[in-house]
């Protein structure tokens, strides 16, 4: 397959996911926000936007970090490459050039949410309830995922694509876990206070893994066992783990049938073997916001190693 | 008054190829009818069929109109169609070959050495390389118009990369998605072969330092083309990889392109951009679109081009005027197909003529394309007219004059019922080991009443076209 061809469906899934991203975050940060607000504390939406590295661009354009605002920009905001509209224009737009790589599902399912989007865009913001904006993101995001689950040949394309997915979702769900390190961050002495579980039950929340957490441990919400769920168990498909595991399966797939392992394979492999042997006190005692820094780099080589191997076509 | 030759109609009675159309035009009710047209336009909306025009703004994911009346021709009105067709694309080799090589054409007086060696289209680049086969140009796009139940003309020859084939053969697909029962009741000759043949035409032209089965791919200028979506199409059909030019690269004497899988060589390029771009080294420096270095190869026989650069000048509208003249010299043989007779106005007893006629004649630029830069004398105003003028006074040498032409007249779909419209003939010929050609081609149709300006930039609209079996 072309390099161009396979950067085009790597970045299809990246944006997309990124897309979901950048909705939950919306969704974590309006639930935060419902609580009632000690004076002293970092405001909430800040700690969104420091979680989601975009806290430089957004000062810069819009200035206080205000609800309204920070809806624009992570919503539809076409300067931020990072929101909603630009993320899904983008992996329309790398869809169109692949066009012959996708099933006529895939996309058809691209180009609605495309289509819909330019009509959200026109409707007056006073229309747009916030909840609705996050659910239509998350329910196109679904029709994509569930088109190409189900009509997608399994060849290196599909591969590309979910190796799209899982380092973005990664990416992702070590951020989203950073946002509770940024709004805690002042009073250490909040840890394990009723305000402390709301904050990690909102973050359960946004990641739509709210009952799927009780299913799993059922009992007292605390830090370990969300950390435990979100990092080290296989069960949840956001978890760091499952990630990993699906980066390093489908390399191995591509190692498979191309012949040739690279070190693109070990170095996945060796991902997988890391946080294997890793407990929840292990990460605890790193410091949780120190453990998913360094994850968040460690996945980002990930990603710059698949497409020096595959992507680039040896430029 | 002109009369127009009506494809269906011949007073009261209906000419054989359409005979069992009457019953389904006529069993139609409006409303099927409108029911069926918006069917097709979600079916061409579906699949991405969308047309961008070049200088308009508006909606880039504009569909070209599809008219469901069918425009049909009997296998023995195609067979003569055919033969013509493929004569003028031997001719047109033949002259290519003999530019590039001796000149014998030129050498003989048959056509104006001027007119071929200080054309802008003439690749000194290319001068005493023959490609491989000896083919220059590999898809010959002949437009053609009839004027009456024998007489067709040739309007234009495009020798590089004509356009369009995708609607030959989407618009076939659609029609028996939406009227299986007329493919039943009517024995039309299929056109679906044509990408293979395309493929096998470019496989057939592999440089000889290739082993193997042949690599073949489309260069595409990319996604912002208003023609990608053919490009993709035809890709996609033919089974082979669609790339941009920062795909492919140049080493060893070998052009490769990347994929995921390292390096792969590439045999032939079906390229859908202008020699001007194709390599910076060798032509335009500021391209973005093309190879570095991809002329070097394409001389030393390491990559075969397809169109070979160069092939331009055999389609500029100047030439036009001599392609008879190479069928006689080439092949030894009388047109089949007619000229439309053109006036130079280079020349300056053809200019005298144009400038006094001006009103009943077409103008056209030489080197102009998809109906811009034309003045229509009868449907235009004396002002336009005049402006027109004083645009061909000014540099006489870049406009043809032709006369207006009779274009025949297919029944079409409108607002009101049903009604004849202008139509003309785009068939697309192979050249390669062989020369095919498959029954059917490109029908463009005028939508609106009187006019005889078919190109889609200007409101045209398309149409299935069908050659019966016998």
């Amino acid at each position: 397959m072309l390099s161009r061809t396979a950067d085009n469906l790597f970045w299809i899934a990246r944006y997309m996911e990124r897309a979901e991203t950048a909705a939950r975050l919306l969704e974590v940060g309006s639930r935060i926000a419902l609580l009632p607000s000690a004076a002293g504390y970092r405001n909430e939406w800040d700690s969104l936007l420091q979680a989601s590295g975009n806290a430089d661009a957004f000062a810069r354009k819009y200035g206080e970090p205000v609800q309204r605002n920070i809806e624009s920009f992570l919503f539809f905001d076409r300067d931020n490459a990072n929101s909603v509209a630009s993320c899904i224009t983008t992996a329309r737009e790398n869809a169109r050039i692949v066009r012959t790589a996708l099933t006529a599902q895939v996309w058809d399912a691209l180009n609605s949410a495309f289509q819909e989007l330019r009509h959200l865009e026109r409707t007056p913001r006073s229309e747009l309830e916030l909840s609705r904006l996050t659910e239509w993101t998350m329910r196109h995001a679904a029709m994509v995922r569930g088109a190409i689950d189900a009509t997608l040949l399994r060849n290196d394309g599909w591969d590309f694509l979910n190796l799209g997915y899982h380092l973005e979702r990664a990416d992702n769900t070590a951020r989203l876990m950073d946002v509770k390190y940024y709004v805690l961050l002042p009073k250490v002495d909040f840890v394990g206070s009723g305000y402390d579980n709301y904050q990690w039950t909102t973050m359960l929340r946004a990641m739509g893994a709210h009952r799927a957490f009780h299913w799993a441990y059922g009992g007292e919400v605390t830090a370990a066992k969300i950390a435990h769920f979100l990092i080290l168990n296989r069960q949840s498909p956001r978890s760091l783990i499952t990630c990993v595991d699906g980066l390093s399966d489908h390399l191995d797939r591509i190692a498979k049938a191309y012949g040739t392992c690279t070190p693109a394979q070990e170095a996945a492999r060796a991902m997988r073997e890391g946080i294997e042997a890793l407990t929840v006190e292990d990460i605890f005692e790193e410091g949780l916001h120190e453990f998913l820094s360094r994850f968040i780099g460690v996945n980002a080589d990930m990603g710059a190693l698949v497409r020096n191997t595959y992507l680039d076509g040896d430029r | 008054m002109t009369t127009y030759f009506n494809e269906m109609y011949q007073g009261k009675s209906v000419r054989p190829p359409y005979a069992r159309l009457e019953d389904w035009m006529k069993s139609m009710p409006a409303e099927l009818r409108h029911m069926k047209q918006a069917e097709a336009e979600a079916l061409f909306r579906r699949i991405g069929i969308t047309f961008a025009v070049y200088g308009e703004g508006g909606d880039p994911d504009r569909l070209i109109p599809f008219d469901m009346f069918p425009r049909v021709f009997t296998s023995s009105e195609w067979s003569r169609l055919e033969r013509g067709i493929k004569q003028r694309a031997r001719a047109l080799n033949a002259f290519l070959v003999d530019v590039y090589g001796r000149g014998e054409i030129i050498r003989a007086g048959r056509i104006p050495s001027r007119l071929v060696y200080q054309n802008a289209a003439y690749e000194k680049a290319v001068a005493g390389f023959r490609p491989p086969k000896g083919v220059y140009s590999h898809i010959v796009g002949i437009d053609l118009v009839r004027t009456g139940p024998d007489d067709f003309c040739v309007l234009e020859d495009n020798c590089r990369t004509p356009s369009g084939v995708s609607y030959m053969l989407e618009n076939r697909e659609i029609m028996m998605r939406m009227f299986p029962d007329l493919f039943r009741e009517n024995r039309i000759q299929p056109v679906e072969q044509y990408p293979e043949l395309l493929r096998r035409t470019f496989a057939s032209v592999a440089p000889d330092k290739c082993d193997g089965e042949p690599t073949v791919v489309i260069l595409t200028p990319g996604h912002f083309n208003s023609a990608y979506y053919e490009h993709s199409f035809l890709a996609d059909l033919m089974g082979v990889e669609l790339v941009e030019g920062q795909d492919l690269f140049v080493e060893g004497g070998f052009v490769w392109m990347r994929t995921t899988e390292g390096p792969r060589r590439v045999d032939v390029i079906y390229r859908r951009i202008d020699d001007a771009f194709i390599d910076p080294l060798c032509f335009r420096p500021d391209s973005m679109l093309g190879v570095p270095g991809l002329m070097d190869v394409y001389r030393s026989g390491g990559v075969t081009i397809c169109s070979a650069p160069g092939a331009g000048v055999a389609d500029d509208k100047a030439v036009y005027t001599f392609v008879p003249e190479m069928i006689r010299f080439y092949l030894g043989e009388e047109p089949i197909l007619q000229n439309v007779p053109t006036w130079q106005c280079g020349k300056s007893d053809d200019l005298k003529y144009v400038l006094e006629h001006l009103a009943e004649l077409v103008v056209k630029e030489v080197h102009g394309s998809g109906g811009y830069g034309m003045l229509v004398g009868p449907k235009s105003t004396k002002d336009q007219v005049e402006a027109f003028r004083a645009r061909i006074i000014a540099d006489p040498g870049n406009y043809i004059a032709q006369p207006t032409l009779a274009l025949s007249t297919t029944p079409t779909f409108v607002a009101e019922g049903i009604a004849p419209r202008h139509v003309d003939l785009r068939p697309y010929c192979l050249v390669g080991e062989r020369i095919e050609l498959v029954p059917g081609g490109l029908t463009r149709v005028a939508l609106t009443e009187g006019s005889l300006v078919v190109n889609s930039s200007q409101g045209g609209g398309v149409k299935d076209t069908w050659v019966l079996a016998e």
